[in-house]
């Protein structure tokens, strides 16, 4: 086995657990995965972001765009954007480079039994990629993210078409910005997923599709904080 | 034959001729696509995958991919995605620039300024090695011997017989360097540079300068490729780089090595007569090259590991010959640059005013060296990302822990070579600091020393 990253093999250390328990699939070597840190400290329980002080400033102000109770119950993020991070993203998605994704399953299982065990019988969401971005990219990061989670995964959500979205009035885009679709109500709880949480806002939309229709409660869980 | 020749070059829009392409760069015009040839972009061997584009053969250096563009399940290529990622359900495309030719141009060279005796010799065999169209040709050239300057007049000679030239060499910021200087010699003449990120992508100029893996998108389409720092990272690692490099020469071609430090493969075709060559052991100024010594420290682990100036290090910063000299100090790792930072700057603070680190994935890197050049850092700690293709004019050397792995005899040769580059301070101290010697040190200054005596010294 050769590390996904920088190629240099991975020499198993045979011992009594791994000889007797079939080895865990190590696809990154020791030394790359010491730059795989996750979030530790103090983090804004609302986003995920680094916080000391609770609900930070951002998720206040979503709050208070909607009226008192945001959309999404809380957002769980595994790693922050950290220059590994950010190039091993980069190379993954805009790249094209799909096994690179495997880097991170392990710790993004690990992390998603943590971050909502008390979640009844919830649905698995992955953002879409337009059909444009899916075909020029080969395959869509979020759904490789869900693939590596326990739990049954819907594909609910399409991407409004680009040329449409083009042809309409200003005011008809500004009313109706959503950029997604929504093709079946879903009547469980909903974690979507996504590669990066920025500033929120694409999460937003397609949560507040998802409650609009009958959906209890909508989480988010992404693999960055950017 | 002459026909053809013509209509190619009337309907193709340069930047397309003698290029690979994937199926995502391919233009929608028809008229376009018919100069091209479809290739099968991997191949399936009994007992091995292959590469159309790289010719990578290795394992695990091919990744599969559930395709949502043919909804298949397939292999791709990881060894060459940099340039765009082959897919075994996309074919690859090839517009052969063999049969193309190019501008004629008539004493384009604006350089004016003077080579040495040294110079002079090398450039007139460089020259006549591209009028003759020998098929290769090395140049080894001690650090500091202009190298660049040797070109000029064989790269005049090929544009006048119409060829098309790429100067390729493994490294970026060589690329970036040369760009400017070649540009400046042949005013008339476009130059582009492609590097990872340039901001020139089009290849289409007749003179090009680029980095190995650019040409990876080239094929058959050099009269004449000059190589230069054949023997440095990541070219003679990879092996895909030298396919690449030959599959973008035209089937007859000239090429021309450039190195201070040929690799044993080299040698040996040196050394069995094998392979043209000529020496240039003199720097352009006439001085000869410094030789390092070597400084044993018994402690010099123990002190890393305390976080402390090792006392022979301190010593010797105390008594430089010329302490007007800037210093750098290579180092084998990037989390030894800068951990000795920290404590060197507080260690040292009477002798050095600004001390700085740097590192290959430094982001500030391009900043932090120009600074360095400006002498607003008299102290720079790097890595070996700095052992060649950057020149300062006054500076001593210092290779800490010089007998770890990564410093092997090209590395510390090139190293010393920092030393001593302007004529206004031909020399400067180089110091190996060690605890324990190795044969990487013995057969750097040996063959300093071999160079030195070949120039006369
Ligand atoms: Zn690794
Ligand atoms: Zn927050
Ligand atoms: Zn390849
Ligand atoms: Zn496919």
């Amino acid at each position: 086995m050769h590390c996904l990253w920088c190629h240099e093999e991975i020499l198993q250390e045979i011992n009594w657990i791994n000889l007797l328990s079939p080895p865990k699939q190590t696809r990154i070597c020791y030394r790359c995965s010491e730059q795989l840190i996750v979030i530790s400290g103090n983090r804004c329980p609302q986003c995920s972001r680094l916080n000391e002080r609770g609900i930070c400033n951002d998720c206040l102000r979503w709050k208070e765009l909607f009226e008192g109770e945001d959309v999404i119950t809380f957002n769980y993020s595994v790693f922050p954007y950290t220059s590994f991070i950010k190039e091993v993203v980069a190379k993954w998605k805009y790249r094209g480079d799909y096994e690179l994704g495997f880097i991170f399953r392990e710790k993004f299982l690990q992390f998603f039994k943590e971050a909502f065990q008390s979640v009844s019988d919830p649905i698995v969401v992955p953002i879409p990629l337009s059909k444009e971005r899916l075909f020029e990219r080969g395959f869509n990061q979020t759904e490789m993210l869900a693939s590596f989670l326990p739990v049954e995964t819907q594909h609910v959500l399409t991407r409004v078409q680009g040329e449409k979205q083009a042809k309409k009035t200003r005011v008809e885009r500004i009313s109706s910005e959503n950029p997604f679709n929504l093709k079946k109500k879903l009547n469980n709880s909903v974690i979507l997923v996504d590669d990066i949480y920025t500033t929120g806002t694409t999460l937003r939309h397609a949560a507040k599709l998802l409650r609009e229709s009958g959906c209890p409660d909508v989480y988010t869980y992404t693999l960055v904080r950017g | 034959m002459e026909k053809q020749v013509y209509q190619i070059q009337h309907l193709l829009p340069k930047s397309y001729i003698g290029k690979l392409l994937l199926e995502s760069e391919l233009p929608e015009d028809p008229n376009i696509i018919k100069h091209f040839t479809k290739l099968p972009p991997i191949k399936k061997e009994l007992f091995q995958v292959i590469c159309q584009r790289c010719n990578n053969k290795t394992p695990h250096l091919f990744g599969n991919i559930p395709c949502a563009k043919c909804n298949g399940n397939h292999i791709y290529c990881r060894n060459c995605i940099m340039m765009g990622r082959v897919m075994e359900c996309e074919y690859l495309y090839a517009c052969s620039g063999e049969e193309v030719k190019w501008t004629s141009y008539n004493s384009c060279l604006t350089w004016e300024g003077e080579l040495t005796k040294a110079q002079q010799h090398a450039s007139n065999q460089i020259v006549d090695a591209i009028q003759k169209g020998q098929s290769e040709f090395l140049v080894w050239a001690v650090c500091g011997a202009g190298k660049t300057e040797m070109l000029f007049e064989g790269i005049e000679v090929g544009l006048k017989l119409g060829k098309r030239i790429c100067i390729a060499t493994p490294r970026a910021d060589v690329v970036r360097e040369l760009k400017p200087r070649i540009q400046e010699a042949f005013q008339e003449v476009p130059v582009q540079a492609l590097y990872g990120g340039s901001e020139e992508k089009e290849g289409s100029s007749q003179l090009i300068i680029a980095t190995t893996h650019q040409l990876l998108r080239f094929y058959r389409t050099f009269d004449i490729v000059i190589i230069d720092e054949i023997d440095a990272f990541p070219y003679h690692h990879d092996p895909s780089l030298s396919f690449a490099v030959n599959r973008a020469k035209k089937t007859k071609h000239t090429t021309i090595y450039l190195t201070a430090t040929p690799r044993k493969d080299l040698r040996l075709r040196i050394a069995l007569n094998k392979l043209p060559h000529t020496f240039v052991p003199l720097r352009y100024h006439g001085h000869p090259l410094p030789v390092p010594t070597l400084q044993i420290s018994y402690s010099l682990q123990k002190a890393l590991n305390e976080k402390k100036v090792p006392q022979i290090l301190l010593h010797w910063m105390k008594n430089r010959q010329n302490p007007n000299r800037q210093l750098l100090i290579f180092v084998p790792t990037i989390s030894l640059a800068d951990e000795l930072t920290t404590y060197l700057k507080e260690q040292t603070e009477v002798l050095f005013k600004k001390v700085v680190s740097v590192h290959a994935e430094d982001e500030d890197r391009v900043v932090k060296i120009n600074q360095f050049r400006q002498r607003e850092i008299d102290l720079l700690i790097t890595t070996t990302i700095l052992e060649r293709g950057v020149t300062f004019p006054s500076v001593d050397v210092i290779v800490l822990d010089a007998g770890h792995e990564v410093f092997d005899e090209a590395a510390l040769v090139q190293i010393a070579g920092r030393a001593g580059r302007s004529a206004d301070d031909p020399t400067g101290e180089i110091v190996f600091l060690h605890d324990g010697k190795t044969t990487a040190m013995v057969n750097a200054v040996r063959s300093i020393k071999q160079m030195n005596k070949r120039g006369g010294f």
